[in-house]
């Protein structure tokens, strides 16, 4: 393996509470090392570049059923964003949808190493695998989504922790899945008759159980489980005006769970659970509500999903959320069952400033960002493709450290939303050192990736350098130029390789797909009565299920020790 | 003038995206050989495919003679100016034009008018099918523009249309105006059946033939005539059908009487 010098940049690690110092990196066999002898290995020369962590992204739909099926109904999405091969890289399409391989490449240009694909049907689990296979030059994991899977909701009926987290175990272990995903729980089995749930305390047809049941008993679960993300959480009456106060609810209900100074749960694209209002007609922003709260706990973390504007595809579990939205815009729309476990939807959305509606989501996404104070408690994510593509980061990232990118913006919404927006009175506008949090710092904290997000000793080789002198230019007032750097990373190095170069993509490399393997005293028991069920209720076989270890091409599993 | 002849019989399909007024507008002959386009999947220059000449005359600002059935996109986002075709023309003649005139002098292939908000293509062949529609999976069809053909349309013509007006002297195929939104299609001789399926809105007005109008839509009314733009009213009378239901629709399918006594029993209904 190549030893690499990355020489006299500016490093900002947070982890590591370096700010900004003029720092050499030492890169052996992957890892960064204390120092390596300077002539044995290459160097990189970054005097005047900006040099952060690869980024890790906590929330983006890039593989599986749903995405599938978002590229197979969106020809018209793909024919506007063509990508050529090249004697290194792949063919394939963008845009707000893109193929496996050219997620790969924009992400790596922009300098982010890790991403999350945060929403998995177990029962798609093997085709989710076989797609993140396909994504190159990232390190990558999935959440399977466990909030209304029939054997968990049987469990926290009986209220049957110990026997819940150990199915839980067994279903991480057999999706390959790496965290708790629940998607508006109770509301998708609702679904499966045409109903939802409508609060935290409805109760889900033929289970007897609360979501407010499911979320604690889960948060319980995961904590029994020690797994090193908490549990990941769609909340009830996502997109719906006035959804804020369940949003609230539901962080009081996870009050409740014991901390040992650790978060229990993570709200993801909080913009969309954060609506005021009653109607579509007066539906405004709760950013104050909600970050006022967020502000007074610490038990929990966040993501913005933000919105930009433009042609996106909208595609979540929540299919009875996509149904409303089926209605409002009339766009072709896809529901899919997907059977005892999960639902899902699509339906394409085009996000217009001149719309006050989505001009108000635009502003709930920022305000949120910048009025909790604590840049630990909530990371940049567009819920790609929900918000937008996520190759748009560059634009939030302007956003988030300059007002006047936002006042530019802002001026261009609709009136309404101008006149109700918080934007005008806020004036934080976010360092780099903040800026390193929200994009892959305080991101790899929360989900508890030791060898991710930081550069100190031992930690993976995975860095961003951006062509940004902190010391000669002023981010807020320059944001463009900051807005290039970060679409076009001057360097990313992916485990101490050189992967993209001035924004083009210099050499390929397979990245890695994470898993825990959760060790439990005693292992679930696969007895004849839940293969009977599998025989009785799903279309596929019990033996057909399982992802086993050789779908994975390039296998890091994370163990970790239960307390059960 | 530039006037355009084959050099060859294509085999394989052009794709000549610079055959457009705006990009050969200031440019001398030699520069205009040099211009870009694919044959097949090979990047050659316009000069390897045709001979190019210049022409006294100032308008049309190209004309193509000869068949250049196998060249795709002539006319591509053209907003002014005049292209005449003495031949057959290729696929996605005119896409998104936003104005500026196409004269075909024969026939014209599939997707010709895609995607159009302005200008006018005139067809004196047929048409053929897609005329007008837009990229798979797109919502928004044909915005404004006028398309005129002499001959006949195949199968999913003006598939969401949401502006214009298209007139057809011969027949169409299937599926006219699926989905449509508002425009106008106004068609002399046989329609395919389904026409407007799923429609929203705009109307349709078949002064011919067609053996079914789709359960999901009701009549209105009867109507002696209906206007089809400024410059033109057909005359009927007409049966007058809305819909479609279906999709709670509230377009107008305009049906000669005269033509099509099978659906007489619809009268009952008035």
């Amino acid at each position: 393996m190549t030893e690499l010098l990355i020489k006299n940049g500016f490093v900002f690690d947070p982890i590591n509470g370096i700010n900004g110092e003029k720092m050499d990196i030492a890169i052996k066999n992957g890892k960064i090392v204390e120092k390596i002898h300077e002539h044995h290995g290459k160097t990189i020369d970054a005097t005047g570049l900006t040099i952060m962590p690869g980024g890790v992204d906590i929330h983006t739909h890039v593989a599986g059923g749903e995405v599938n099926m978002g590229r197979i109904v969106r020809p018209e999405d793909h024919v506007k964003d063509v990508v050529a091969k090249t004697p290194l890289t792949r063919s394939g399409v963008g845009y707000s949808i893109p193929s496996t391989f050219v997620t790969g490449y924009r992400y790596s240009q922009m300098g982010y190493t890790t991403v999350m694909n945060p929403s998995m049907a177990p029962l798609e689990a093997k085709h989710t695998h076989e797609e993140l296979n396909d994504i190159p030059l990232l390190d990558k994991a999935t959440y399977p989504l466990i909030g209304d899977w029939w054997f968990v909701l049987e469990y926290l009926r009986k209220g049957d922790l110990e026997g819940c987290a150990r199915h839980v175990a067994w279903m991480l272990e057999t999706t390959k899945g790496y965290a708790i995903k629940i998607v508006n729980p109770g509301g998708l089995e609702s679904w499966g008759f045409g109903r939802n749930v409508h609060s935290i305390d409805d109760e889900v047809p033929n289970f007897c159980i609360t979501p407010r049941e499911i979320i604690v008993g889960l948060a319980k679960v995961n904590k029994m489980l020690n797994l090193p993300h908490t549990i990941h959480l769609h909340t009830n009456n996502l997109g719906i005006p006035g959804n804020y106060a369940t949003t609230l609810e539901t962080m009081k209900a996870l009050e409740s769970v014991p901390s040992d100074g650790k978060p229990v749960g993570h709200i993801t694209h909080l913009q969309f659970s954060s609506f005021g209002g009653d109607g579509w007609g007066n539906m405004c922003s709760a950013a104050e509500e909600i970050s006022k709260y967020i502000n007074a706990h610490s038990h929990m973390t966040f993501d913005m999903g933000q919105i930009i504007f433009t042609d996106t595809t909208t595609m979540t579990a929540d299919g009875p959320f996509e149904y409303t939205l089926y209605q409002l815009s009339g766009h072709k729309w896809v529901n899919s069952d997907v059977e005892t476990e999960t639902s899902g939807g699509i339906i394409p959305f085009h996000y217009k400033k001149n719309n006050a509606v989505n001009a108000t989501q635009w502003s709930i996404g920022l305000e949120l960002a910048l009025m909790i104070t604590d840049p630990w408690k909530m990371f940049m994510t567009t819920d790609h493709p929900n918000g937008g593509p996520f190759f748009a980061y560059p634009k939030i990232v302007a956003w988030l450290i300059s007002n006047k990118a936002r006042m530019a913006t802002l001026k261009k919404c609709h009136k309404k939303a101008q006149k109700k927006s918080l934007l005008t009175s806020i004036n934080r506008e976010l360092s780099l050192y903040e800026l390193a949090i929200v994009t892959r710092a305080g991101q790899a904290k929360a989900l508890g990736l030791k060898n991710k997000g930081h550069l100190g000793v031992g930690a993976d080789a995975d860095i961003a350098i951006y062509n940004i002198n902190p010391e000669t230019i002023d981010i807020a007032r320059k944001y463009k130029t900051v807005r290039r750097a970060f679409g076009k990373a001057a360097y990313t190095i992916k485990d101490g390789k050189i992967v993209v170069k001035d924004g083009e993509v210099v050499q390929h490399a397979d990245g890695r797909t994470m898993w825990v393997d959760v060790e439990t005293t005693e292992k679930l028991q696969v007895d004849e009565e839940m293969k009977l069920k599998f025989r009785q209720y799903w279309t596929v076989e019990f033996d057909n299920y399982p992802v086993l270890d050789h779908y994975v091409k390039v296998k890091d599993p994370i163990t970790v020790k239960a307390s059960i | 003038m530039i006037v355009l002849t084959p050099l060859k019989k294509f085999q394989f399909p052009i794709y000549a995206e610079c055959i457009t007024p705006e990009f050969f507008e200031g440019k001398t002959i030699a520069e205009l050989a040099e211009l870009s386009v694919y044959e097949g999947n090979k990047q050659k220059k316009l000069g390897d495919i045709f001979k190019i000449e210049q022409d006294p005359a100032e308008t049309p600002n190209i004309t193509i003679n000869g068949d250049v059935s196998e060249v795709r996109r002539i006319g591509i986002r053209m907003k002014k100016g005049e292209i005449v075709i003495n031949g057959n023309a290729g696929m996605h003649l005119g896409e998104k034009m936003s104005g500026g005139k196409i004269t075909v002098n024969g026939d014209a292939g599939g997707w010709t008018g895609s995607d159009m908000k302005g200008g006018l293509i005139e067809i004196h062949g047929n048409g053929s099918d897609y005329l007008a529609s837009p990229y798979r999976g797109s919502s928004t069809g044909m915005r404004g523009g006028l398309i005129v053909v002499d001959g006949s349309v195949g199968a999913d013509s003006a598939i969401n249309m949401h502006g214009g007006v298209i007139k057809i002297k011969g027949g169409a195929g299937q599926f006219l105006g699926f989905g449509m939104d508002d425009g106008t299609i106004y068609v002399k001789a046989q329609t395919g059946t389904r026409a407007g399926a799923c429609m929203k809105g705009g109307k349709i007005i078949l002064a011919g033939t067609i053996e079914e109008v789709l359960p999901t839509f009701t009549i209105d009314s009867i109507k002696p005539k209906v206007k089809v733009d400024e410059n033109e009213t057909a005359t009927g009378p007409f049966y007058v059908f809305l819909g479609d239901r279906a999709e709670k629709g509230t377009g107008k399918i305009f049906v000669a009487k005269a033509n099509n006594p099978q659906l007489n029993t619809y009268e009952k209904f008035l």
